[in-house]
């Protein structure tokens, strides 16, 4: 049964045999021993169910105050998703092109003299075992304007070079249009144009119809190339054949620059060989150089600017923190009858501000991981924007939550302790 | 078990709200309740009742004087003992309810061990068996919102019933309800009693203080009289 004298009438005076001198009377004296008191527990597994139960009960507040916290974590996952898939593609695309293409280029001698590298030089790199392909380019004292009416300060910084007609293969460049200088054209005036120099003398065709002023002479335009990612000094110059160069213009040609696709397991043989072969009689002039190197130091210089969004993310984060604050010191100005009643049950300070920070937690997490998702969403649909593969690292996500959590779990300290002293008679404003 | 068959026991209770100049809500007050009472506490407001309803369920620390629920002496226990008290020893009933609205009155019932470190299934065995006994067990899926005030309070008195309190405390239990309604309420702590509970009601009804076999009347913070009925 549930009572423990079910057959008592109210009227009895309860006495038991332990205790025989004392009738409960008003005045009898307490007695000298004490039983020990129950203890209040709350299961760990209760506590979940009791933070969800007071956000269940105001949905809105929950919702909007989560949303704070919801686009800090955004920001963040967004900034460190995007900068991850960006780089994740800068090195695909670096795998894409190979690590294996090593540029020659004359340095400075001590004097400070530009140092041009010998005539011979491409050839020599050529008979270096693992070297697959070398090409030049030459130099050509001459500018290019798109007709001959052109002032010649206006350059648009278009350099001419005589180049080889391997550099397009020894790059793996493509052609936005026409075809790359070849056996045929060589010594002709034909021109290929580098991407940037094409738009900026604003030819878009490459079909030998129109006509570029090059070194006081008419060229016309045969091809023009795509950027090129290794090798993006050449997007803004003019390439000529080498004969060309040489009978036409009257030019030296000698090499300035010579890049070498090597075999892709010997790049630092080749690279460790290809001073002293390039220039033998000065190889310390010689400056060795591996574009995908460059590529690798630029994904990593965007950090900076990563730092800055990430603050901008962690403030709107701490924003986000005090308005879970505020909305708990609210709840508890709300629930004090709910806090007494609570403790009337059983329920120690512990319990109380155990509800309240859990409470405050919870509606972090609950923001946080809506707002990984939301990075995670905004990281995808820029990176199809850019047809890029999206990229965002699971510790970053569970950091987004685990960061959510610690915020909210700060948040609701206060509001918890406030909760928790609160004196329950008050709480229940029976006195 | 209930020590020595004495659910309460309050020897010389003094309570003093600071002031200037303090405010003497209780003054040298002894009683003790045996087990299976009903007991009313009345007098007019101001006469200390609330502050004794306080003081008995240990929501409150008396200024001087000792408290035993249950045989457990109150005095030296830390903040987190009182709680424990209150949680395992004491059943209260209030006025205003006192039900979480967004709980359905099984749940609401349910809470009263939820400081227990007891498993939820078992909690809500336990909350379905005391709202059988108030008569709602047809009830035990609505809100608070969809019951009338009366079953309301059966909810609140299922809630203080559900973890088998040495003693229940109800302070104006049928203050909030027509007169019909709180007599219902009034049968349904007695049959109660009749069961064995130990129930303390606090209130100005003197129609409650005639139907109980023993009356305390209170003034000034002070018993004027504690007489049973015949």
């Amino acid at each position: 049964m549930r009572r423990r004298r079910a057959s008592d009438t109210a009227v009895v005076e309860p006495s038991s045999a332990l205790e025989p001198s004392n009738a409960p009377e008003p005045d009898s004296a307490p007695e000298p021993r004490s039983v020990p008191a129950p203890r209040s527990r709350l299961l760990a597994r209760d506590i979940g169910p009791l933070a969800a139960l007071g956000l269940r009960s105001r949905p809105l507040r929950a919702v909007l105050s989560a949303a704070g916290v919801a686009l800090g974590i955004a920001t963040m996952v967004a900034v460190l998703g995007i900068s991850s898939s960006s780089r994740a593609q800068l090195v695909a695309q670096i795998d894409a092109l190979g690590t294996n293409l090593l540029t020659v280029t004359p340095g400075q001698s001590f004097s400070g003299q530009t140092v041009t590298l010998p005539a011979a030089a491409p050839a020599m790199v050529r008979r270096i075992g693992p070297v697959l392909a070398a090409s030049a380019i030459g130099d050509v004292n001459a500018n290019v304007y798109r007709s001959d009416r052109i002032p010649g300060a206006n350059t648009e910084a278009i350099t001419v070079y005589s180049a080889d007609t391997s550099l397009l293969s020894t790059l793996q460049g493509h052609l936005a249009r026409g075809r790359f200088l070849s056996a045929a054209t060589v010594r002709y005036p034909a021109v290929v144009l580098g991407a940037d120099a094409a738009s900026a003398l604003g030819v878009d065709r490459a079909d030998g119809s129109v006509l570029v002023w090059l070194g006081h002479r008419w060229f016309s335009v045969v091809g023009i190339l795509d950027r090129l990612p290794l090798a993006p000094e050449l997007d803004r110059t003019a390439l000529i054949g080498l004969p060309a160069a040489r009978h036409l213009l009257h030019a030296s040609g000698s090499p300035v620059q010579i890049y070498v696709r090597t075999n892709p397991a010997s790049v630092a043989a080749v690279q460790s060989v290809l001073a002293a072969t390039a220039d033998p009689a000065a190889p310390q002039d010689v400056a060795i150089a591996n574009p995908a190197d460059a590529l690798t130091a630029r994904a990593d210089a965007s950090a900076a600017f990563q730092g800055l969004l990430l603050g901008l993310g962690a403030v709107a984060l701490f924003v986000g923190g005090i308005g879970i604050a505020n909305v708990m010191v609210i709840a508890v100005l709300e629930r004090r009858a709910e806090i007494g009643l609570r403790r009337a049950l059983g329920a120690t300070r512990v319990h109380i501000g155990t509800q309240f920070v859990a409470e405050a937690a919870l509606l972090a997490v609950a923001g946080g991981t809506a707002g990984a998702v939301l990075g995670g969403f905004t990281t995808t649909v820029y990176a199809a924007a850019r047809h890029w593969n999206a990229v965002v690292p699971a510790p970053v996500l569970l950091a987004a939550v685990a960061i959510a959590l610690a915020l909210g779990a700060v948040a609701g300290l206060y509001p918890a302790l406030r909760a928790a002293r609160l004196p329950p008679a008050e709480a229940l404003r029976i006195i | 078990m209930t020590a020595l068959g004495r659910a309460l026991e309050l020897a010389d209770v003094t309570k003093e709200h600071p002031g200037a100049p303090p405010v003497v809500a209780l003054r040298s007050v002894s009683l003790t309740v045996g087990e299976g009472e009903l007991v009313a506490v009345v007098g007019p407001s101001g006469s200390g009742k609330s502050t004794l309803l306080a003081i008995a369920g240990t929501l409150e620390r008396p200024t001087s004087g000792t408290v035993r629920v249950a045989g457990a002496a109150v005095e030296d226990l830390p903040d987190r003992g009182l709680s424990g008290i209150r949680g395992g020893r004491i059943g209260f009933v209030f006025q205003q309810f006192f039900l979480i609205p967004s709980l359905c009155a099984l749940d609401n019932v349910a809470c009263a061990l939820l400081y227990r470190g007891i498993p939820a299934a078992e909690r809500r065995r336990a909350a379905a068996e005391a709202l059988e006994r108030v008569g709602l067990a047809g009830r035990a899926r609505h809100r608070p919102g969809e019951l009338s005030g009366g079953e309301c309070q059966r909810v609140a008195i299922a809630r203080a019933l559900a973890g088998k309190p040495a003693i229940i405390l109800a302070d104006e239990p049928t203050g909030s309800l027509d007169t019909a309604t709180g007599r219902d309420i009034l049968a349904l702590l007695a049959a109660l009693n009749a069961d064995g509970a130990t129930i303390v009601v606090v209130t100005h009804n003197p129609e409650i203080a005639e139907a109980t076999p023993r009356t305390i009347r209170l003034r000034d913070g002070e018993i004027i009289s504690d007489g049973r009925s015949a």
